[in-house]
């Protein structure tokens, strides 16, 4: 990495692709650039250590698509770490990138501003760049809970960065709301550590989490999930004393008479992720509404040109193997416009979602830059059984796909044909799932 | 007469069984590999236990939080033992991927191993 290294030092350097964020997919998309030809790759990263939010997921069951073999986070990272090393990829660590954009210079279409510790404020200039910031947690504002304001109220994954990476136990006695992943594998963590989860809260009448882990993170520690209840009220001075549970109705309103009170110091919340897209947006690159996240063509190039997105700053996937095989989509494209293979969009088919599906990604289809088969990525709108996954062109169904069983929290995959692609032309795609 | 209830959690399906361990016989189960998850659970269930060990410098002041797992499932029911004493422990740097930081915890013949370098 060395020489590459010096030469990130010299202003005159043109890079073929810029990585934003060294997380799982900004490496997948740093290795996969420079192996489709493109060797002047360079990731920015904002915190000290490649590899991102998989550094502070200790648990296992990543990479079982990928690699067959159930990882830790922290070793799925490792591997594609230890791939980026053995190519001549430039990193810069402490890096945060404030803005990307447009250059006059048709060589070099894009500039990404950085600070770092080590060199200040810098620019570079390169021809491309690659989105890979990942996502955020949705606050403590947005479960809105009244009562008062006291200390002891995290969200999961901020507890989970102060328990597996600064070795700080947050509490004695919690009450978890929200049993995505999330919140599951947390509940498992804590009770470890030695503290007490009084409950798991959820809103909804059914868990967003793995089976897996509501048996072997709640069940086997004997914690109880309480579905279709959510927390009313959070009580305590200068750290948190007790909280409220109440049964919601249909319409997810607290039904008054059913709270349920525990005495507890600690209160987690897991109630969503949404996409880091500060970056993004400050580029003027368009966002869905429905995923948060850029609207891309299947090559995962934005409404900017030149500008590509990939894994959770996209949409926010619950399978790293996903995110990694989406990222190596946007890595090559950099890598082919970078090295003069390809153009900007300009014939396009929009995708997008019906009936009870929430979004559909990439919403656009480039099609001159179309490979034998493209994947669509999207969420059902609740959890239904044995319906089917229709797309459909117009009023014409090109693919129907039967489900057993689909559920919010578990990502569909589509593909489509080269040629049904093409034969879409002038028309839009739209995919629903049916009776 | 000793009926379990196990939730198989082999695959996304999540199928519901009664083990009779004694009998050796799995009613609900969807598959063979459920089948076979569903009869180990009943007589010796195991789980990959995951954590962290605190890395410490010379003087014995904490440095940085090392991920580890047991290198194989260990049974379920000496789970909080093994965090005893893997909470313990004190590392030093370098640690390699793979490490035993542990050699076979608690006589399962299970080493606990690092999962992430620390040069
Ligand atoms: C708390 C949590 C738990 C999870 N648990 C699981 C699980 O059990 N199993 C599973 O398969 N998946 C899990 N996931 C999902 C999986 O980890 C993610 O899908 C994956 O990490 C996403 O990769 P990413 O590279 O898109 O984002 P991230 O891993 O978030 O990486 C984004 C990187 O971009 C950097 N960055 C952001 N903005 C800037 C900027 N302006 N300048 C420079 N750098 C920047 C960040 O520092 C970060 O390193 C979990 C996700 C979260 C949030
Ligand atoms: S029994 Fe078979 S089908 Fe049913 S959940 Fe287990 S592995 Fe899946």
């Amino acid at each position: 990495m060395s020489d590459v290294d010096a030469v990130a030092n010299a202003d005159a350097i043109l890079w073929d692709v810029v990585v934003v964020g060294g997380g799982p997919a900004g490496l997948a998309a740093a290795i996969a650039a420079y192996d489709d030809g493109a060797k002047k790759v360079l990731v920015v990263e904002r915190e000290k250590e490649l590899g991102g939010i998989l550094n502070q997921c200790v648990h296992n069951g990543f990479g079982l698509r990928r690699f067959q073999e159930e990882l830790t986070g922290p070793e799925y990272a490792g591997r594609f770490i230890d791939e980026l090393s053995k190519r001549e990829i430039a990193v810069e660590l402490e890096a945060t990138v404030l803005d990307v954009g447009q250059a006059e210079d048709p060589a070099a279409p894009t500039v990404v501003r950085f600070v770092s510790p080590t060199r200040g404020f810098k620019e570079v200039r390169s021809k491309t760049v690659v989105l890979a910031t990942g996502c955020r947690e949705r606050p403590r504002g947005a479960i809105g809970a009244p009562g008062d304001r006291p200390s002891g109220v995290f969200t999961a994954g901020a507890a989970q960065k102060y328990v597996n990476r600064e070795g700080e136990m947050i509490g004695r006695k919690v009450v978890i709301l929200g049993s995505g992943d999330i919140g599951l594998i947390m509940a498992r963590r804590l009770t470890l550590e030695g503290a007490k989860v009084l409950a798991v809260v959820e809103l909804m009448p059914y868990s967003n989490g793995l089976t897996r882990n509501i048996v072997q993170c709640l069940q086997d520690f004997d914690i109880p999930l309480y579905l279709s209840h959510t927390v009313t009220r959070v009580v305590g001075k200068r750290r948190v004393e007790k909280i409220v549970v109440s049964k919601v109705d249909e319409k997810r309103a607290p039904i008054p008479g059913t709270e349920i009170e525990f005495d507890c110091d600690t209160l987690l919340l897991s109630v969503g992720l949404i996409p880091e897209n500060e970056v993004a947006r400050g580029a003027g690159v368009e966002l869905d509404r429905r995923t948060k996240g850029p609207i891309v063509t299947q090559n995962r190039e934005t409404t900017i040109p030149n500008v590509f997105s990939c894994g959770n700053a996209l949409h926010v996937h619950d399978l790293v193997d996903f995110v990694s095989e989406e990222a190596e989509i946007a890595g090559r494209a950099a890598a082919a416009r970078a090295l003069g293979k390809s153009s900007v969009p300009k014939n396009l088919v929009e995708a997008t979602n019906g009936a009870r599906v929430n979004y559909v990604a990439p919403q656009k289809i480039d099609l001159d830059a179309l490979d034998d088969e493209t994947a669509f990525f999207l969420r059902v709108s609740n959890v239904f059984q044995d319906k089917k996954l229709v797309v459909k062109c117009g009023d014409e169904t090109i693919k129907e796909i039967k489900r057993r069983r689909v559920a919010p929290a578990e990502m569909e995959r589509v593909t489509l044909s080269r040629d049904a692609l093409l034969a879409a032309r002038g028309r839009k795609i739209v995919v629903s799932l049916e009776d | 007469m000793s009926l379990q209830k196990v939730t198989c959690v082999v695959c996304p399906r999540g199928c519901q069984m009664e083990v009779d361990a004694e009998a050796g016989t799995v009613v609900g189960a969807s598959c063979p590999r459920g089948r076979a998850h569903g009869l180990a659970e009943a007589t010796n269930p195991t789980r990959t236990l995951t954590t962290t060990v605190r890395i410490v410098d010379a003087s014995g002041e904490f440095v940085d939080m090392a991920p580890v797992r047991t290198a194989a499932p260990i049974p379920k029911g000496k789970i909080f033992d093994a965090m005893k004493t893997i909470k313990a422990l004190r590392v030093q740097k370098p640690i390699r991927r793979g490490d035993a930081l542990v050699k076979n915890i608690l006589d399962t013949g299970v080493d606990v191993v690092a999962t992430r370098d620390f040069p």
